[in-house]
């Protein structure tokens, strides 16, 4: 475990490189898995090097999805020592029956940036293929590289074997220099709203010209896009400056990425793609635009600067409201005091298992026992029951429906009980088309008449695009000229855009953060530190009507414009907010409370309507938990998303290959109409299991909804107030702004007002 | 069920997808590709086996409800001709008890060529019913007033930021486009050049809701 820069990849690989140096063999020697395809090519620039400066014999190749297939061919027939590659390009190669022979003399496997994906899903299938190779080569020695955390015992016990974490020797890197941080104050006042920082583009454009390299992190791909453009037209200098994010095409990623390691932008603009350590030795500063949303991420954006240990990163947050400056404060108050996030470690995924156990079984046919004893000795699945084991056998073989419908069509049979086989060839080619972890919403790919790609955006926002509109896209603006098939065929414009957007969660604050946002409320002492205009603020609150105390749900309540608002500083998150207002406004209607709407951010949630409410405490009561909230959830986007994900890494319905849908071949199934099936006809199937293991487990903000609730209950302090409060006031700039909630009734209205429009619009007289 | 006029004749639009006839006492659906689930079973895609079942207790409940003498299926009633040896027990029970209720009507489509043991009912190529042809596709060369189904025609809009997809009927002055009525079916955006080219010109995509028929001009 060692800050970014100290060297730590380097010192991951020195056990091989002498090994091989010493006694040259040939077959595979070292396995290195990193999260990032990216990372990968980048460790084998930067391994290259040493090797051929000592003219070692040592053959050191990547194997990714980007990997031709002639070449990944030759990797199987003939591995080199060291094979640089991702848990699922891994996990693909534990599907073929020759891994037992490839995989044999594995002495080293190195597991690089461990921090960023143990936890999650594909930290699951690299935990159960851990398992498989120390099977296959029980000399393998595991080696975690992780930056600094908040709890490397946790760490140790994913990496151990049989989750012994006493197997696991910890060695700890040098802090390193302390980073430099501050906060970019605008040169007027902070701004009442808005989260990108975007007011500060003259400002931070100043600080790129002052400093050699620069990053700029923004926390989503369309920020990025909208902050580049802004940055762009202050630019006096014409300095070169560039965009990076995960939707744009992977050659204009590479020649960003390539163009900064020469040393050739002064900036590059850019989201989470960027967290994991590619190096560039040369970045001088790096700013965050809008909150940094959790210390932790924060650290680790920052080290992205000066990739040298002995000299201190400079970091620059910009916050773009004032709860964000407040966030952005706690956050370099955690980072001075060292607290990092708490990272949750929950159990492995039923999906991600069931995709393993199939690549197993098209491996070699299985001994049910025996193969259970392997995937318990991989930390995420030790607690694994017997009886889950056996319906996720039964659910790869024939769909574990009750119904047995499938015995017919099964995949995999038993020879003799508990030995079991894949029932057909065509089994094993499926599972290799289908099989991977990340499932992106349905894309379409954005290109120019010549057909050069510049990236990729979702369905759901291309369908809200029309020929000759605008969008600001891989840092152009681009009119859209056609749709054809899959892609958008779009020119080179100069005209204002839109903002692309992506759907998904929004990233929220973490809970330790929310804390000491929190502290900083409650004592006054504190805010001498803060600017002017944000001290001002908060002693009007105080006058005005009440700053919560931290145990206390501050909810306050005013007319204004001849609607009656109920503002709850309840602190758990955009997305926790989000579900809280369609729970309380539901409620509203039926007490006859007449709401309209609500909006939402990372502090506090804001619910207006025609009625006052004078006792907001029934609407919080913790049944809402119960009946409403499951009934709520269940036909929520949550778990209809989080369904969709366990669909298609389960194996149920198939990958969208975007290549292949052209033919027009494939055929894709709404997983919504799946869902909607097995929750009526089999509530207890195992996906549907899966899918509510991974919105109460993954996103947590169902966890910090319910600790929201029960503090109501006891902590609530209402304050009735004669007009609008100045912490009620970011929110209320927000309303309008924001769309109308979701669900059939409404979907109804906006249907018969679109009619009415149209008609109108197409009347003749 | 919101009213619906066609070719003179006076229906009731359900906004799964049926249609009563009441002049006939009689219900139209299209398109209920019965086992569609288990067909992508062979190729080991495991649907939930439940698809049969779900469009035969809504279409029960349809029957149920608007009390029809007889029922056209206007085609593709079976996502593929041993589709009906498939049906798992609880929905042939669920269909023998319908075709055995009312005159049941299989009108044929593409999907089935060779459909033999229908659980009861007649199979039928096309019917002519009071000066309307009822057929599974469209056939634009046809000048009588035809109902089919086929294309499983929806409607696909973009309001105020939301993604809207819902069943919908596609009217012109001849043709009527039923949506499909199976529970596991896509869709066509009822907007799609070969809709419009089956459908002629002043064609609208109809969406029934609560208490009318919503209507939205297809540009031809």
């Amino acid at each position: 475990m060692a800050a970014t820069g100290a060297g730590k990849t380097l010192a991951g690989f020195l056990p091989t490189i002498c090994d091989l140096a010493e006694t040259p063999a040939e077959g595979l020697h070292t396995l290195y898995i990193s999260p990032l395809k990216a990372l990968a090519v980048d460790v084998q620039r930067n391994l290259l090097t040493p090797i051929e400066e000592m003219g070692l014999p040592i053959r050191v190749e990547v194997r990714s999805g980007d990997t031709p297939s002639d070449r990944k061919a030759r990797q199987r027939a003939r591995p080199p020592q060291v094979l640089l590659t991702t848990p699922e390009s891994l996990s693909l190669l534990l599907s073929y029956p020759d891994s037992f022979t490839m995989f044999a003399g594995v002495r080293n496997i190195v597991i690089d940036e461990i921090h960023a994906f143990a936890r999650d899903k594909r930290g699951d299938l690299l935990g159960l293929s851990l398992a498989r190779l120390q099977a296959i080569a029980p000399a393998m020695r595991r080696v975690g590289l992780s930056a600094t955390v908040s709890d490397p015992d946790a760490y140790r016990h994913w990496l151990a074997p049989d989750a012994d974490e006493t197997l696991v020797d910890l060695v700890q890197g040098d802090p390193g220099a302390e980073p430099h941080l501050s906060i970019l104050l605008p040169e007027d006042r902070i701004p009442w709203s808005g989260h990108s920082g975007r007011y500060a583009a003259k400002q931070v454009m100043k600080l790129i010209e002052q400093h050699k390299t620069s990053l700029v992190f923004c926390n989503t791909r369309g920020l990025a896009e909208l902050i580049f453009q802004d940055l762009w037209r202050v630019n006096e200098q014409s300095l070169p400056i560039g965009v990076h994010h995960g939707s744009l095409a992977l050659e204009a990623r590479r020649k960003v990425e390539a163009a900064m390691a020469d040393g050739r932008l002064r900036a590059l603009v850019c989201t989470s793609s960027l967290d994991l350590g590619i190096d560039w030795g040369n970045v001088e500063l790096v700013l965050q635009m809008g909150a940094p949303k959790g210390s932790s991420r924060l650290l680790q954006r920052i080290g992205r600067a000066n990739h040298r240990l002995d000299e201190p990163s400079e970091g620059t947050i910009v916050p773009g409201n004032r709860f964000e400056y407040l966030e952005a404060r706690a956050a370099l108050d955690a980072v001075d005091a060292g607290e990092l996030d708490p990272e949750i470690f929950r159990p492995g995924t039923l999906d991600t298992l069931a995709q393993h156990i199939l690549a197993c079984a098209c491996a070699a046919p299985f001994e049910q026992g025996e193969l259970l004893r392997e995937i318990r000795s991989a930390a995420p699945y030790a607690g694994l029951s017997d009886e889950v084991y056996e319906r996720v056998l039964q659910y790869i073989a024939t769909g574990g429906y009750a119904l047995r419908a499938y015995d017919k069509f099964r995949r995999l049979v038993e020879d003799s009980p508990g030995h079991w086989r894949i029932t057909k060839p065509a089994v094993a080619l499926q599972h290799r088309m289908n099989a991977g972890i990340i499932v992106d919403n349905p894309m379409m790919d954005v290109r120019f008449k010549n057909g050069r790609m510049l990236g990729r955006v979702e369905e759901g926002f291309a369908s809200t695009l029309s020929v000759g509109d605008h969008i600001f896209f891989a840092g152009l603006s681009l009119e859209i000229e056609r749709f054809k098939d899959s892609d958008i065929v779009v020119r080179a414009s100069k005209h204002e855009a839109r903002l692309v957007t992506y759907g998904g969660q929004r990233m929220s604050m973490t809970t330790h953060l929310a804390d000491r946002v929190r502290a900083f409320l409650a004592s006054s002492a504190e805010w001498h530190r803060f600017p002017d205009d944000v001290r001002e603020w908060l002693e009007v609150q105080e006058r005005r009507s009440r700053l919560p105390q931290p145990d206390e749900l501050l909810v306050e309540t005013f007319p204004f414009e001849g609607r009656h608002y109920m503002v709850m500083y309840s602190f758990e998150g955009w997305n926790a907010h989000q579900s809280l207002g369609m729970l309380i406004t539901k409620r509203m209607e039926k007490a006859g409370l007449k709401p309209l709407g609500y909006v939402a951010n990372d502090y506090a949630i804001a619910i207006y309507g025609l009625e006052p409410i004078d006792d907001p405490a029934p609407l919080l009561s913790p049944d809402i938990l119960e009946g409403e909230f499951v009934e709520w959830v269940e036909q929520s986007m949550l778990l209809k998303r989080a369904f969709r994900e366990v669909a298609v890494i389960g194996g149920l319905v198939e990958r969208q290959h975007p290549g292949k849908r052209k033919t027009g071949k494939q055929v894709s199934f709404s997983t919504d109409l799946i869902y909607d099936v097995l929750r009526k006809y089999e509530p207890e199937h195992l996906l549907m299991k899966a899918a509510w293991e991974d919105a109460r487990a993954r996103m947590t903000e169902l966890g910090r909804l319910a600790r929201l609730v029960e503090r109501a209950a006891d902590q609530m302090v209402h304050v009735p107030a004669d007009r609008v409060t100045p912490m009620a006031v970011p929110l209320m700039v927000v309303i309008g702004r924001e769309a109308l909630p979701g669900g059939g009734d409404a979907e109804d209205s906006l249907l018969i007002e679109a009619e009415a429009l149209a008609q109108e619009a197409m009347r003749l007289d | 069920m919101v009213p619906l006029s066609f070719a003179g004749h006076n229906f009731l639009a359900d906004p799964q997808g049926a249609m009563f006839w009441p002049a006939e006492k009689a219900l139209l659906v299209a398109d209920l590709h019965l086992e569609k689930a288990s067909w992508f079973a062979r190729v080991g895609q495991f649907l939930p086996p439940y698809d049969s079942q779900q469009t035969l207790a809504a279409l029960t409940e349809l029957v149920d409800r608007t009390a029809p003498e007889r029922l056209y299926c206007l085609g593709d009633s079976f996502h593929d001709r041993f589709g009906c040896d498939r049906l798992p027990d609880a929905a042939r029970a669920m269909l023998l008890a319908l075709t055995g209720r009312l005159d049941w009507v299989w009108i044929l489509g593409n999907h089935d060529p060779g459909f033999a043991d229908h659980c009861g009912g007649r199979l039928v190529e096309e019917a002519h019913v009071r000066g309307l042809t009822l057929r599974h596709e469209a056939d634009p060369r046809d000048p009588t007033p035809e109902i089919s189904g086929h294309y499983h025609p929806k409607l696909r809009l973009q309001l105020r930021g939301k993604h809207v997809s819902r069943r919908c009927y596609v009217a012109s002055e001849a043709k009527l486009i039923l949506p499909a009525f199976g529970s596991l079916t896509g869709g066509l955006d009822a907007h799609h050049p070969e809709i419009r080219s089956k459908v002629g010109g002043q064609a609208a995509a109809l969406v029934p809701v609560a208490d009318r028929l919503l209507r939205f001009p297809i540009a031809a």
